[in-house]
């Protein structure tokens, strides 16, 4: 087994839906998340507040440095995500093609490390 | 005795199976492919002297798989990762491998996944599949060795680190995923149909490599009409190399070929093929491109060409590829036809300005209608927009023509 991160993106300042495809998005987002419980894909997900809520701390020469966020200076931004366990990549890309769908935005696949090992 | 380029040959024919039977067996492509890698450089060393043996397909299989249990031996004792090891090695010798016709199409698949990257599939079909040479897939695509050598790298590291899967798709999702093997084998012969830059204007050992994987995937899905269709369309288009180009190695035109030098049997294999899908009744792009090549194939004379059949063809093609570049073809089958003035409206229609081959067809059209001034700097845009010194030459005695009947 894989754990994969599956992310979706948002593009800043493109037009946000409309108040009732949000609510059939939520609902079928939130029918996704059981349907990979049920089949034991789900470790963990949820939607993430939009970028100018993060904070962002580095340490700079032993100095803690806390900033207003984002990191990233790019459009794109994460607006959610999942981490899922698949057999592969061909189950979690079948994961990923039901998320696409129910959150309306492009979905990364990004396979996480294997844990070292002892 | 062999020497060193017969025996890659005979690796380029049997390594394939060898790394695809091995990637199998041991759920490890990167290891199956240095196993036989090395079986290769053994063969070298061993053949010469002792000669070919028997069963070279065996002898590669066997080698590897030896080499490969060599390697998870050593690899165990530093690791102390000793499950792998001790399945394979616990009572005595290792089992015998056996082919099975389904590896090497598991491992298409797996070179041609979606996930990567159309350079990155490529680059491991035709290693992994067609048992080439990284240096020979580096210098088929104009790129240093070890450019290649990356890209084959990265591209294997994705594989095992988003595990993509080493299986045959379903039913439900084979269509979505023949597409980018198809697109890959056809993107190999092009290469080796036009080079996109250099001075020949192609590389037939390319071609016949292509040709060679359309083979071999036809042979694993006989009932893929597109795969038939792909391999008779790349046979048809192949037979013509011997009049494509002349003496001096100049581009000659479809209409101003030699007919006489076509390959016959290369055509008419294609011709039986493209009968053969079009008996199954489920067409798709490259039976149609291949029922185009079969009836150019059909005419003895360039004037006895069915430009009406050729027409239609490009109408079924649209609707499968609604591309500008379908659209010129179709415009060109067109002008053949006669209706020179609407076949000039319909390029008027299309958005290919940076596409050499649009001009040149431009050019005609003028030409034919007379307008010599306006063909001639049609011809000479066209020359701009291509770095392929043949299809230069071609282009400026074109444009040099249209100036003289200018005159």
């Amino acid at each position: 087994m894989t754990q994969y991160l599956m992310s979706v993106y948002y593009v800043e300042g493109e037009d946000q839906p409309a108040d009732d495809v949000i609510q059939e998005m939520y609902a079928d987002v939130g029918a996704l998340n059981k349907k990979m419980q049920d089949e034991g894909a789900w470790v963990f997900g949820g939607g993430l507040h939009t970028p100018d809520m993060t904070t962002v701390v580095r340490a700079d020469g032993g100095e803690i440095i806390t900033t207003d966020g984002p990191f990233p200076e790019a459009k794109e931004q994460i607006g959610g995500f999942w981490v899922i366990e698949a057999k592969d990549m061909d189950e979690a890309l079948d994961w990923a093609s039901q998320a696409t769908v129910a959150c309306r935005g492009p979905v990364e696949v990004r396979p996480f490390q294997d844990e070292p090992e002892g | 005795m062999p020497d060193a380029s017969s025996i890659a040959e005979i690796f380029k024919e049997e390594s394939g199976r060898a790394v695809a039977t091995l990637a199998r067996r041991f759920g490890d492509i990167d290891l199956a492919e240095e196993a036989v890698q090395e079986a290769f450089v053994e063969a070298v060393r061993r053949w010469p002297e002792a000669g070919v043996p028997p069963s070279p397909a065996g002898w590669i299989i066997t080698t590897a798989r030896n080499r490969a249990i060599d390697r998870i031996r050593r690899e165990a004792l530093r690791d102390e990762r000793q499950t792998e090891a001790t399945r394979l090695l616990d009572g005595g010798e290792p089992e015998e491998i056996h082919v099975v016709e389904d590896d090497q199409l598991r491992l298409i698949f797996t070179c041609c996944h979606p996930s990567l990257a159309v350079s990155a599939q490529v680059a491991l079909t035709m290693r992994l599949i067609g048992g080439l040479q990284t240096e020979e897939i580096a210098r088929a695509f104009l790129v240093s060795e070890t450019t290649m050598a990356q890209r084959l790298v990265r591209a294997k590291k994705k594989i095992k680190a988003a595990n993509i899967p080493y299986r045959i798709p379903g039913d439900a999702e084979l269509p979505n995923r023949i597409r980018p093997v198809l697109a890959v084998i056809y993107l190999v012969y092009n290469e080796g149909h036009v080079a996109t830059s250099g001075d020949d204007l192609g590389r037939p050992d390319v071609s016949a490599d292509a040709i060679r994987l359309a083979r071999l995937l036809a042979s694993l899905m006989p009932d893929e009409p597109e795969v038939v269709g792909l391999l008779a369309l790349l046979l048809l288009t192949e037979a013509r190399r011997p009049a494509r180009t002349g003496a001096s190695g100049e581009l000659i035109r479809l209409a101003d070929q030699d007919r006489r030098l076509w390959d016959r049997r290369m055509i008419d294999e294609g011709q039986e093929l493209v009968r053969a899908c079009l008996r199954r009744n489920r067409p798709g792009p490259y039976q149609i491109q291949g029922a185009i090549a079969a009836v150019h194939a059909d005419a003895g004379r360039a004037d006895d060409t069915d430009w009406e059949q050729i027409v239609a063809l490009y109408d079924q093609l649209l609707v499968f590829v609604p591309t500008p570049i379908v659209s010129l073809n179709r415009a060109i089958a067109v002008s053949e036809t006669g209706e020179v003035a609407a076949a000039l409206e319909e390029l008027d229609r299309l958005d290919l300005a940076d596409y050499h081959l649009y001009h040149a067809a431009r050019g005609d059209f003028l030409e034919r209608l007379g307008r010599n001034q306006d063909a001639a700097e049609a011809f000479a845009h066209a020359r701009s927009l291509t770095i392929n010194e043949t299809e230069r030459d071609h282009l400026r005695r074109l444009e040099e023509e249209a100036i003289r009947k200018a005159r």
